[in-house]
């Protein structure tokens, strides 16, 4: 009997091994990431003038439909990666807010005019003070915003449209706003 | 032949010397950079402790004093300024709360969530202490063989055969 034990518990441990690297594998129960303290309130305000023409990019003016907020850097490889994946969820009627972090202004135009601009406004970030406001520890991360003002989704790292079909698609095809 | 045996002692000598320094150094290395004034010394005191005592998001294993990522420099410079205009202790703890979690907190508090982290190690100290403690009753009691009247006297006969 005693054998038998030893033997389900064994098996019982390598079950829970294979769901854990299996979930691991999806990006889940990464040591670094961070669980976030927005799901589920109001995203916090912007404030900063526009990267491209100056103007106050702010939280309040985005009430009434979904978005992306975007956090990025030219210094970020991760962020040219998924650079081409926006530019596509651009086209299908995505609005995205990006936000320009701890980046020189120069080089960040630069990189939109070489690659496409796939925002529809740039809050400008220099020294961290909206990326603080928005717990945002790393680049890229990606908010998304509901009509309410409401954050539903983050995400630490990369959009892939495999991530974006895990955890951002349902919420818009439950409005119909994008389907890709 | 010596010569090369004398350099090797002298070498290994440095090395050790070195080592040495290492370690007595990176007890004492933190990367406060900034120089900042301080209004007056309750203020320093305050600003040091913070920086002590919140985490760096990036180099997850360093306090924000001791780390040189940029969002570490930017959140020293943050806890200056909210201490700048009068924010205390736990204002500014809890503003890094609300967006970083209680994970910005070297020292989490006790709660629900943090309750495993707090007490986990207790646990695993007691169930392993049971685990002991039943596997050494066994054994004193796998030492004490009773052997009854019948079982002897059949161990009795054993012997007398050979």
């Amino acid at each position: 009997m005693a054998r038998y034990g030893v033997l389900i518990g064994f098996f019982v441990l390598m079950t829970v091994f294979a769901v854990v690297l299996n979930r691991m594998n999806e990006g889940e129960y990464n040591p670094k990431s961070i669980p976030s303290e927005f799901i589920g309130k109001p995203a916090p305000e912007i404030n900063v003038p526009d990267l491209l023409n100056g103007k106050l990019v702010t939280s309040a003016d985005m009430k009434g439909q979904m978005w992306l907020f975007n956090v990025w850097g030219t210094w970020c490889p991760e962020c040219w990666r998924e650079h081409k994946f926006l530019l596509q969820l651009q086209q299908a009627g995505v609005t995205i807010i990006g936000l320009n972090w701890r980046d020189d202004k120069a080089e960040a135009m630069a990189m939109l005019t070489r690659m496409g601009n796939p925002f529809a406004k740039i809050g400008y970030d220099p020294d961290s003070s909206v990326a603080m406001d928005w717990g945002v520890y790393g680049a890229p991360e990606t908010f998304l915003v509901n009509a309410e003002g409401i954050i539903l989704v983050k995400h630490a790292g990369g959009i892939t449209p495999a991530v974006w079909e895990q955890k951002f698609a349902s919420h818009f095809q439950a409005k119909n706003e994008a389907q890709l | 032949m010596i010569q090369t045996k004398w350099m090797k002692q002298f070498l290994s000598l440095i090395y050790a010397v070195m080592i040495a320094g290492f370690c007595l150094l990176s007890t004492s290395v933190s990367a406060k950079v900034e120089t900042r004034a301080f209004a007056n010394e309750q203020m320093e005191s305050d600003y040091n402790q913070l920086i002590a005592e919140l985490r760096c998001l990036v180099c997850q294993n360093q306090n924000l004093a001791d780390s040189n990522a940029e969002l570490a420099q930017d959140m020293r410079t943050k806890v200056y300024k909210m201490l700048g205009q009068g924010s205390n202790k736990e204002e500014i703890v809890d503003y890094m709360v609300q967006r970083y979690g209680d994970f910005v907190m070297y020292r989490p508090p006790v709660k629900s969530t943090t309750f495993f982290l707090w007490f986990g190690p207790l646990v695993f100290f007691v169930v392993a202490g049971l685990i002991v403690f039943s596997y050494l009753r066994k054994q004193k009691a796998a030492d004490q063989v009773s052997v009854d009247q019948q079982q002897q006297k059949k161990a009795h006969s054993l012997l007398d055969d050979e």
